[in-house]
């Protein structure tokens, strides 16, 4: 039993890892209807930068490097989206879906690229000043406890917290209620004054604030290297099992994507000779598709010739 | 007064109908197909047949097979690698052992028909999801499969690496080794094939795919069978995509594990399509010149300019300049280069005068 709570309890605060980065997805997806590949790369792009910033400033400033360090990759990931927003996505307005699906690979490609050019392309360290010591929960309820990392305890709370402000941002501020005007319709958000531009502005710079959240937390996690940009291909069973236009969709969807990976990986994947990690989210995720095709909390699909 | 169409009547239905109307476009492609066999033997050098030559067709093809799935019928897929996976294992499989058959004409129809075996099986959520979502649905394929063929040792003949490779090859009874014969094997293939996906694409099947592409509904009411025609259009062309995996692996790497066919063959698939031009042949072929030309010549760059780099910063600065190359690329002509061809030609008909 203990053992079985381990596994779940580990898989959830993964899958918490993974609905950072799916909540980015969904936030470009929900406002401008862009699916944004580039989630991963940003995440990657965010991640390096901080690493770096931070240890180019800590021998000299100490611990105080790190709030500096945060504040200077925000606005990084800020110029990054409005550079984006600027040079890409204002230039292939009215387009097809897949089109801007494309460009998007594109920026992925040149992310992987620029980060590694400017940022260097070594494994480099983010320091959360955290202890590494596994942290031991509820020893009295099993013999012997539950087995956490601290990371992941830590990306949970955090998680928390963000999705908690964001849907104080959404729902109550008006900023907010712009984004939810744009998301429901364009052409209508923009008939009642609302500027579009300002508005993805707004959507990808907090998509890259997510990133650089989600990036902290991998890099810590496993280390500011390029296979961070291989998490984005983790968030997206999340995001078609949550749904693409729902954020608690992308919390849900993660938790569970994430428990049951790891609770595949232990208890089936051993019968096959382990490694079904990489698949077996698409799979889960297929299959709650063939019975929800707009995933568990997206947004009813109504088609009408 | 170059090219145009003024004063070619077409007096019957053959000449209506056929797939290049205008004079001068047959002798375009005759002068095209000329050069394909008559002059490229004599002037190549081996480094253009490996390089260059050899990847442009048989890329090519892959991306034919995926503006078909893409292009024609609506359904987006990022499953390519998986499929050209299939073809090059199946077509491994049956060369290992059934040795009585060494033709690499069938070998490689092998492939590709259990590619499209296994394409009209993946294709099957395609009836439930659309668009994006199918999308990453498709990926399942591609991670899916890249497990199996990485696990399971029976298709990669218990090799202790994975990694598979073949030799000793021949088409009735001709052998096939120097770079010459592998380029005009897969030449014929390569127009064999295009001259079936132009004449399905024109036909009865071609119509419903680009029906259900333009709206499934309507055309389910108009009495298309849905189901007929996404699992069709999976079939031919993962049947395609699985020959032309199955020529990647016999013929332009000879050794290869599962990882030559991993996500980011899928990609360069996708972008080829994108960029060359949905729902168009030609498209496809224009596409994949200009993704495997970019990375070789963003490669020499570096060369000419007598700045000394390292590799791996040279590497980064090609995935810079080939991303920002695809963004811009998207935003001059968002429809590809066989739109940029057909603007051309509309310019053409009207030279020199202005209207």
């Amino acid at each position: 039993m203990g053992a079985f709570l381990e596994v779940l309890l580990g898989g959830l605060l993964t899958g918490v890892l993974y609905s950072l980065v799916a909540l980015g997805f969904v936030l470009i997806f929900k406002a401008s209807g862009v699916f944004n590949f580039a989630q991963g790369a940003m995440v990657l792009f965010a991640a390096l930068a901080m690493a770096r910033l931070q240890e180019w400033m800590a021998p000299t400033l100490g611990w105080v490097a790190f709030p500096i360090a945060l504040a200077l990759s925000a606005l990084i990931m800020m110029a990054l989206a409005f550079a984006i927003e600027r040079l890409v996505l204002r230039q292939l307005i009215n387009q097809e879906g897949i089109i801007l699906f494309m460009a998007t690979i594109g920026i992925t490609f040149f992310l992987d690229g620029f980060g590694q050019t400017i940022w260097g392309s070594d494994i480099y360290k983010i320091d959360l000043f955290l202890s590494k010591d596994p942290i031991f929960l509820f020893e009295d309820v099993f013999p012997g406890g539950l087995l956490v990392d601290p990371y992941e305890l830590m990306a949970a709370v955090i998680a928390g917290i963000l999705v908690a402000v964001l849907a104080v941002f959404f729902q109550k501020t008006r900023i907010g209620r712009a984004l939810r005007a744009v998301a429901d319709d364009h052409q209508a958000a923009q008939s009642v004054g609302i500027p579009l531009n300002y508005i993805w502005l707004i959507v990808w710079t907090v998509a890259g604030l997510v990133a650089l959240v989600a990036g902290m937390m991998w890099g810590a996690k496993l280390g500011v290297q390029f296979s961070i940009a291989l998490v984005a291909l983790k968030a997206l069973p999340v995001l078609i099992l949550g749904g693409f236009t729902s954020v608690p969709g992308a919390i849900i969807g993660g938790l569970i994507i994430g428990a049951g990976e790891k609770l595949a990986e232990v208890y089936v994947g051993s019968m096959f000779g382990g490694g079904i990690e990489n698949w077996f989210a698409y799979v889960l995720a297929l299959a709650f598709l063939l019975f929800r095709p707009q995933g568990l909390f997206g947004e009813r699909i109504i088609e009408r010739v | 007064m170059l090219y145009r169409e003024t004063g070619q009547f077409k007096t019957t239905y053959e000449s209506d109908q056929r797939i290049f109307r205008i004079v001068h476009d047959r002798w375009i492609i005759l002068a095209i197909l000329a050069a394909a066999l008559g002059v490229v033997p004599f002037v190549a050098t081996p480094y253009l047949y490996t390089e260059i030559l050899i990847p442009f067709l048989i890329l090519s093809l892959a991306a034919v097979g995926l503006n078909i799935l893409v292009g024609y019928c609506g359904q987006v897929s990022l499953g390519t690698g998986a499929f050209m996976a299939v073809g090059a294992y199946a077509a491994y499989n049956l060369w290992l052992r059934v040795p009585e058959i060494n033709n690499l004409i069938v070998v490689f129809l092998f492939g590709g028909l259990m590619a499209a075996a296994v394409g009209i099986v993946f294709g099957l959520p395609s009836l439930r999801i659309k668009g994006f979502y199918l999308a990453v649905a498709t990926l399942a394929a591609q991670f899916f499969l890249d497990w199996v063929f990485a696990r399971v040792g029976w298709f990669t003949n218990y090799t202790a690496s994975g990694s598979v490779a073949v030799g000793d090859l021949s088409v009735f009874g001709m052998p096939i080794a120097t770079p010459e014969q592998r380029y005009f094997l897969i030449l014929g293939m390569v127009i064999f094939l295009t001259i079936v996906a132009l004449n399905l694409v024109r036909g009865q099947i071609g119509r419903t795919w680009m029906a259900i592409r333009d709206m499934d509904i309507a055309a389910e009411i108009i009495g298309i069978r849905p189901l007929l025609v996404k699992l069709s259009a999976f079939a031919v062309s993962s049947f395609m995509i699985g020959v032309a995996g199955a020529m990647w692996g016999f013929l332009r790497l000879g050794s290869w594990e599962p990882l030559a066919f991993d996500i980011n063959r899928s990609f360069q698939i996708l972008f080829m399509v994108i960029i060359g031009g949905l729902g168009s042949i030609l498209g496809s072929f224009l596409g994949a010149a200009f993704i495997v030309l970019t990375p070789i010549l963003l490669n020499q760059i570096p060369g000419w300019l007598g700045i000394p780099m390292s590799t791996a910063l040279i590497s980064h600065i090609e995935f810079m300049v080939f991303g920002a190359m695809i963004v811009f690329f998207l935003i001059v002509e968002p429809h590809g280069l066989a739109r940029m061809w057909a603007v051309f030609k509309e310019k053409l008909r009207l030279w020199p005068f202005p209207y």
